[in-house]
């Protein structure tokens, strides 16, 4: 994709002191783990799920009421959430609900 | 923890080792169950069954990945071996994941090749089919007279099943759990009666903690345990786990029966416990279904486990 090279920069110049930088991230599921486990991003960061796996996987908050649920994601299906608010995100599959990790937002 | 068992039929079960047809017959010696390989012969003792049924499992409608590209044809194959069978069965015990991805087109092709055989069934979800509304849309199709819940059970031949659902509101870093509204159900629902009565019970996750690690395993299935103890026979039939695995713990026998779709690998064998990979001419022999028979007075049930490879 072609776009124009001045509003990267710019960005890069407006964000130089924050520390971590919101660039997409992504978190990969490969035999029934999510890569990173524990993922730390700054807020305004998009968050992609890829399932790699030959089962379908879900990602659902832990908190109850769920605050966020995927639907189920078959092979190499993606699954995006921007995350603006700081905290710590618990989430599970709940189809094999022992797959358990965490995005911090700072 | 397995205690001796006191069969007193054991070695008539034993002699009844002979099925017609191949197979392998689960047969419970010294506390350890045991298969035996089926031969010919003894067409009579199973026509002296008081009940045969059928359990099958984990179809899976949906999958196409290896092992198995077409889940479907499998699964038609084997409820043919099924409607073939001779004596009838009374009826089939479908033990979860009947869809892959809970999608009604899947649904709508179990339902219609299950309706082809003309045989009976009594379904559970597994948690393949619980991935859209808590399962409403599993309950509604396959078991509309149950319980909220979407347990229940039911007397035939003398011996009284109860479908149990351990695949609902699954927790984090937990395994199955049958819940408390279910577990009171259950007391009060095996409260009165005969303790000679045998109960025939059907989880999707085994009810036993077969290997944690991977969730396999039901979190409060010790005390469903506890309420079934009294029972001189009950049989325990899951999914779940793709492969057949069998214990015996006094006078409760538990079998998990084979897929229909795709084998899994041994507890802790693999990285993970997704679908297992075999070379094409190896998958029938991994996949199946399983007969029970029962003669009256002669517990505990007889369990033949059939490959689509046999
Ligand atoms: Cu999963």
């Amino acid at each position: 994709m072609r776009r124009s090279t001045s509003v990267p920069i710019l960005a890069i110049l407006l964000l130089a002191p924050v520390t971590a930088w919101a660039a997409d991230q992504t978190v990969t599921i490969d035999n029934f783990t999510f890569a990173p486990k524990e993922l730390t991003v700054a807020a305004g960061t998009k968050v992609t799920w890829i399932n790699r796996d030959d089962i379908p996987h879900t990602i659902v908050s832990s908190d109850g009421p769920r605050s966020f649920k995927s639907p189920p994601l078959d092979t190499d299906d993606k699954f995006s959430m921007t995350f603006d608010r700081p905290g710590i995100y618990h989430y599970f599959c709940s189809i094999h609900p022992m797959m358990t990790a965490t995005v911090t937002v700072r | 923890m397995s205690h001796k068992p006191e069969f007193p039929s054991r070695r008539r079960v034993l002699r009844c080792a002979a099925w017609t047809g191949a197979g392998v017959l689960w047969v419970v010696a010294g506390g350890m169950p045991r298969s035996a390989l089926i031969g010919s012969a003894a067409a009579a003792e199973m026509a002296a069954s008081e009940l045969t049924f059928v359990q099958i499992s984990d179809s899976h409608i949906g999958f196409n990945k290896p092992a198995n590209p077409d889940a479907t044809g499998t699964f038609k194959e084997l409820l043919g071996r099924i409607a073939a069978m001779n004596p009838r069965p009374a009826f089939m015990l479908h033990t979860g994941d009947v869809s892959h991805l809970s999608r009604d087109a899947e649904w709508d092709t179990a339902q219609q090749l299950i309706a082809e055989t003309g045989i009976e069934k009594h379904l559970i979800p597994g948690e393949h089919d619980m991935l859209v509304d808590n399962g409403r849309p599993f309950f509604a199709r396959f078991a509309p007279k149950a319980q909220s819940g979407g347990w229940y059970s039911f007397d035939q031949g003398g011996i009284h099943f109860v479908a149990l659902i351990n695949v609902a509101n699954l927790q984090p870093g937990g395994e199955g759990a049958l819940g408390a509204a279910q577990l009171e159900w259950l007391e009060d629902d095996l409260k009165n009666r005969s303790a000679s009565q045998p109960i025939v019970v059907t989880t999707h996750i085994p009810l036993w903690q077969v290997y944690p690690q991977w969730g396999w395993g039901t979190s409060d299935g010790a005390q469903a345990l506890a309420y079934l103890r009294r029972f001189g026979s009950v049989t325990v039939l899951n999914g779940h786990i793709h492969q057949l695995l069998q214990k015996v713990e006094g006078t409760v026998a538990f079998h998990t029966g084979l897929s229909t779709a795709f084998p899994q690998p041994a507890p802790g064998a693999a990285p993970s416990p997704g679908p297992m990979k075999v070379e094409p001419g190896r998958l029938r022999e991994l996949l199946g279904i399983s007969t029970v028979h029962y003669v009256k007075g002669r517990e505990p049930l007889a369990i033949v486990d059939q490959s689509l490879g046999a």
